[in-house]
């Protein structure tokens, strides 16, 4: 199919389900190619803790097939369709892999790609190709399942991918201290990600972003909140939480909640539901160092109100903004490059998402790498073409 | 004969030694140069010792910038560049050609920065591997891969062999580990790949760069991950009738959802030797052993090695021992870690690095053995129980051209029988000139494409370590100046 549309020299859109169709920058192309009938898992041993499955299967029925085994996709993808107001529920593992858009359980088991294993793909050229495995290390050749997450359907169109499953945690318990200040807030989750303990979530959320939380036991705090969450076993959570509080002693008592109050704090950080779908403000992802991420923060906020949400202990912030003609581009760079990291535009109008950069401009002699690469993998630029940058 | 071919040396580039030399020296002085043969003998192999090369000269370079000015020159010069680490391969990875410059960076081995609070180093890629944990030890950390050979490889050679070790289990590999790396393309162009930030900004150029074997540019720096240390950490030995029984034992702790920092299983002849060698009480009379190691608190590891001993019970082990105190755990592991130097001492031997799906373990084993048997040669098994990556020793007689010939062809068989049972050629070792032709087994002519287009961006004219990781007959072709034009799937 691809090969036909290559030999015509037909631009492509590369679509799951959706719910990432109003993210990025929109694709030029005549045609629409939906993985949305690849479904199904084609591999599961849960004993060697490994799953295929086809591109278009939902992560949902893939989460629901794993938890009856009791397991699970240990980074927590997040299905950004609720809060750009595509439809939820419509995430497709392929997209998680596309994206590389992991959780909040990133800081301890690793991003998407990082427990990507395997993928079978057709690139631009209309070449079925596979590379990596079902087993847990294989470095025979160049790492190109990898090297395609992130790559937002511009490099091949992934049809099978395999990745690693994790046990479910036996239990988990949060512990939330209120009412700390972006900085203190950061120090105290490095502090906690800094022990031995294998904290599993690290987020803070400043007031303004609490007050938007649904899970009743938060809900009407009316403080910042600093969440720390621990998984283990039965008989380990308690000790654990015990030396958790010992370690953050100085920042006060923290709230505690159970093994159900956390799963649903958690859940909701997987759809941003603090996040929710507006048309009156943008929404940013901004990767940088922990410490960073505070005075970042602080800098954009001097121009705007903003609303922040701080995941893998500072190292990701999620970043809402009042809604602009350039969605508040200029800022929101300025104060990234001066801290070091990059900023990718999730949210705003589809005029603004195709007339600012979406991600982070790139440097010379990267951006002719990245050149290099999609003309390797697509020669004639059809697949997404302008999905990432404006050019190809 | 070692059968493995090795490219035909380039005489006009070594007419022009004396030139090239000359032209370096006013590059970057003459400090750096190893010009005499005595001195370059010392880089003609890595471990895979088989196959020896001197090169035509080895340079030693101190900084970034050097690195640039040397791949500058060599790019102009139309000279073939070898990168390399310590020289620990086991594939031949940093083996040289007679016609080509030995690039070696483990004087770059200095800490840039160690940032406790946002649990990274950034350092340069000459440093051991074990040289990083000992900078940051102190502050309770550690840097997670660790290759047996940590004493001596290089962080740049983990990095361009996405290098694991025994607890990869839980912590990853090399790629698992990495934020970001500054990397020298052969035209001398400094690049900064990923960053100190957890996510890529772009395509994710970082995973093609790390395991690529030298076949994209030199790297000088990377900044890695801290991990906590663990409280503590505990090894228990569980002695089994059977390699069935032990392979066994393996999926059922990782189906009760414990997931070990480390699985490692020996076969008796491993065992034998490693006990010899180390004296850490191994089970002499097990066919099988297993090494689990739990971490944690006192507590922790108490519950969890008990609920392993218990899952082990129900495979009529020989033998269940707990580690009785550090000093015992510290002999369980250098008893594994110094496995290959052990078996080494009583014989040669090539060292197989395929991978398998765990449920395939009894079969892979049984067909292992017959494999060396039907080749005349004895075999000893190590083996990352836990993520499937095997390490058949195979034993042979160096001296005998014809005997180590067939100790080549027994390990070529147990590769593709790791492929056929859905596996991989290499776990961690990788590729090198060893595997090289085996590729082909593992990938279709249109996966080696798309690999082969990936280099090319990066190394127009294929200067990089050659006659490595891909077929010779197909980078000859590209090396003879075809490499601009994108190879086509066959
Ligand atoms: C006794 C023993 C035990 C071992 N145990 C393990 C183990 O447990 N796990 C494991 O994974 N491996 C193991 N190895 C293999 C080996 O140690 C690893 O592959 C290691 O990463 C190689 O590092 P090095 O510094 O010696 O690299 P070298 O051997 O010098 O080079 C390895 C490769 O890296 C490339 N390279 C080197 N420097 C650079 C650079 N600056 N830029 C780009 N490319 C570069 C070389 O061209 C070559 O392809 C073992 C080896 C031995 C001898």
């Amino acid at each position: 199919m691809i090969a036909r549309l290559a030999r015509e020299k037909r631009g492509i859109e590369v679509v799951g389900h959706g719910a990432l169709r109003n993210t990025g920058r929109v694709a030029k192309a005549d045609v629409v190619l939906t993985t949305s009938g690849l479904k199904g898992v084609t591999l599961y041993e849960p004993t060697e803790l490994v799953m295929s499955a086809r591109s278009g299967t939902p992560v949902y029925e893939i989460e629901a097939i794993l938890a009856a085994r009791g397991q699970m996709l240990s980074f927590e993808p997040v299905d950004l369709g609720p809060a750009t107001g595509a439809p939820g529920g419509a995430l497709s593992i392929g997209g998680v892999f596309a994206t590389n858009f992991s959780g909040s359980r990133r800081i301890s088991a690793g991003s998407a790609r990082d427990n990507l294993l395997g993928v079978r793909a057709v690139n631009g050229r209309g070449e079925l190709f596979k590379s990596g495995g079902r087993v847990m290390k294989n470095v025979a050749g160049l790492d190109v399942a990898r090297g395609l997450t992130g790559s937002w359907g511009t490099l091949a169109v992934m049809t099978e991918v395999t990745f690693k499953v994790a046990p479910l945690p036996q239990t988990m318990q949060t512990l939330a201290f209120v009412g700390l200040p972006d900085d203190l807030a950061i120090e105290a989750l490095n502090i906690a990600m800094a022990t031995p303990l294998e904290i599993s979530g690290a987020v803070h959320l400043p007031k303004n972003c609490v007050d938007r939380l649904k899970v009743p036991k938060l809900k009407g705090v009316g403080q910042s909140l600093t969440l720390l969450r621990l998984e283990t076993f039965a008989t380990s959570i308690d000790e654990r939480r015990e030396k958790l509080k010992a370690a953050l002693k100085v920042y006060g008592k923290p709230i505690e909640l159970d093994a159900e109050d956390t799963f649903s704090l958690w859940s909701e950080f997987r759809t941003l539901s603090m996040m929710p779908f507006s048309t009156e403000t943008s929404l940013w992802r901004i990767s940088t160092l922990p410490t960073k991420a505070p005075e970042i923060v602080a800098a954009i906020q001097k121009f705007m109100d903003v609303v922040a949400f701080y995941d893998w202990s500072g190292a990701l912030v999620w970043l809402e903004v009042p809604a602009a003609a350039d969605a508040g581009a200029a800022d929101v760079r300025r104060a990234v490059a001066v801290r070091g990291g990059h900023a990718t535009l999730i949210r705003a109008e589809p005029e603004i998402r195709n007339s600012v950069e979406v991600f982070e401009p790139l440097k010379p002699e990267i951006e002719r790498l990245t050149r290099g690469i999609k003309s390797a993998f697509d020669p004639s630029g059809l697949l997404n073409r302008g999905r990432m940058y404006a050019n190809f | 004969m070692p059968h493995i071919e090795l490219p035909e040396p380039d005489v006009g580039v070594l007419r022009r030694l004396p030139i090239l030399i000359e032209g370096l020296k006013s590059r970057v002085g003459q400090d750096l140069l190893i010009v005499d043969e005595d001195g370059r003998r010392a880089y003609e192999t890595d471990a895979f010792t088989a196959y020896r090369r001197v090169p035509m000269l080895v340079v030693l370079p101190r900084t970034t910038e050097e690195v640039s000015k040397i791949l500058k020159y060599c790019h102009e010069n139309d000279v073939k560049v070898i990168p390399r680490g310590a020289g620990t391969s086991l594939c031949g990875g940093s083996l040289p050609t007679e016609d080509a410059i030995v690039l070696c960076i483990s004087k770059m081995n200095r800490v840039i920065e160690i940032d406790y609070a946002n649990r990274l180093a950034r350092l340069e890629a000459g440093i051991t591997n074990l040289q990083i944990t000992a900078e940051v030890a102190a502050g309770g950390f550690f840097y997670a891969p660790d290759p047996s050979s940590q004493l001596a490889c290089t962080l740049a050679g983990n990095l361009a062999m996405n290098s694991g070790g025994a607890h990869c289990l839980k912590y990853g590999v090399t790629t698992h580990n990495v934020l970001g790396v500054k990397m020298v393309l052969i035209d001398g162009t400094v690049v900064e790949i990923g960053g100190s930030a957890l996510e890529r900004n772009g395509y994710d150029l970082l995973s093609l760069v790390i395991g690529s074997e030298g076949q994209l540019g030199v790297i000088t720096e990377a900044t890695v991950k801290l991990v906590p240390a663990p409280e503590g950490a505990r090894p228990m030995m569980i002695g089994f009738r059977s390699p069935e029984a032990a392979g066994s034992c393996v999926s059922a702790i990782i189906a009760a959802g414990i997931i070990p920092v480390a699985i490692e299983y020996m076969d008796h002849a491993a065992i034998e030797v490693c006990e010899a060698f180390a004296g850490a009480g191994y089970p002499l009379d097990a066919e099988a052993l297993l090494i689990v190691e739990v971490e944690g608190s006192e507590a922790e590891i108490g519950i969890l090695l008990g609920r392993i001993a218990e899952i082990a019970a129900r495979f009529d082990p020989k033998t269940v021992q707990i580690s009785a105190d550090a000093e015992q755990s510290a002999r369980i592991w250098a008893g594994r870690k110094a496995a290959f130097g052990a078996i080494g001492r009583i014989s040669d031997y090539l060292c197989m690095d395929g991978t398998i799906p765990l449920a395939q373990l009894p079969h892979a084993l049984t067909r292992i053995s017959q494999i060396c048997a039907e080749y005349g040669l004895k075999v000893a098994n190590i083996f990352h129980a836990g993520d499937g990556n095997l390490h058949p020793l195979i034993l042979y007689d160096a001296n005998s051209p014809e005997e180590a010939e067939r100790a080549e062809l027994a390990g070529e068989t147990i590769l593709k029988l790791c492929v056929e049972l859905g596996g991989c050629l290499t776990g961690e070792h990788g590729v090198g000139i060893e595997k090289r032709e085996l590729m082909t087994t593992q990938f279709s002519p249109t996966d080696l494409a798309v690999q082969m287009r990936i280099k090319t961006v990066f190394d127009p004219t294929w200067r990089l370590n050659p006659a490595k990781v891909f077929p010779l007959a197909i980078t000859n072709v590209m090396r003879a100046g075809d490499a601009a034009s994108t190879p086509e799937a066959a």
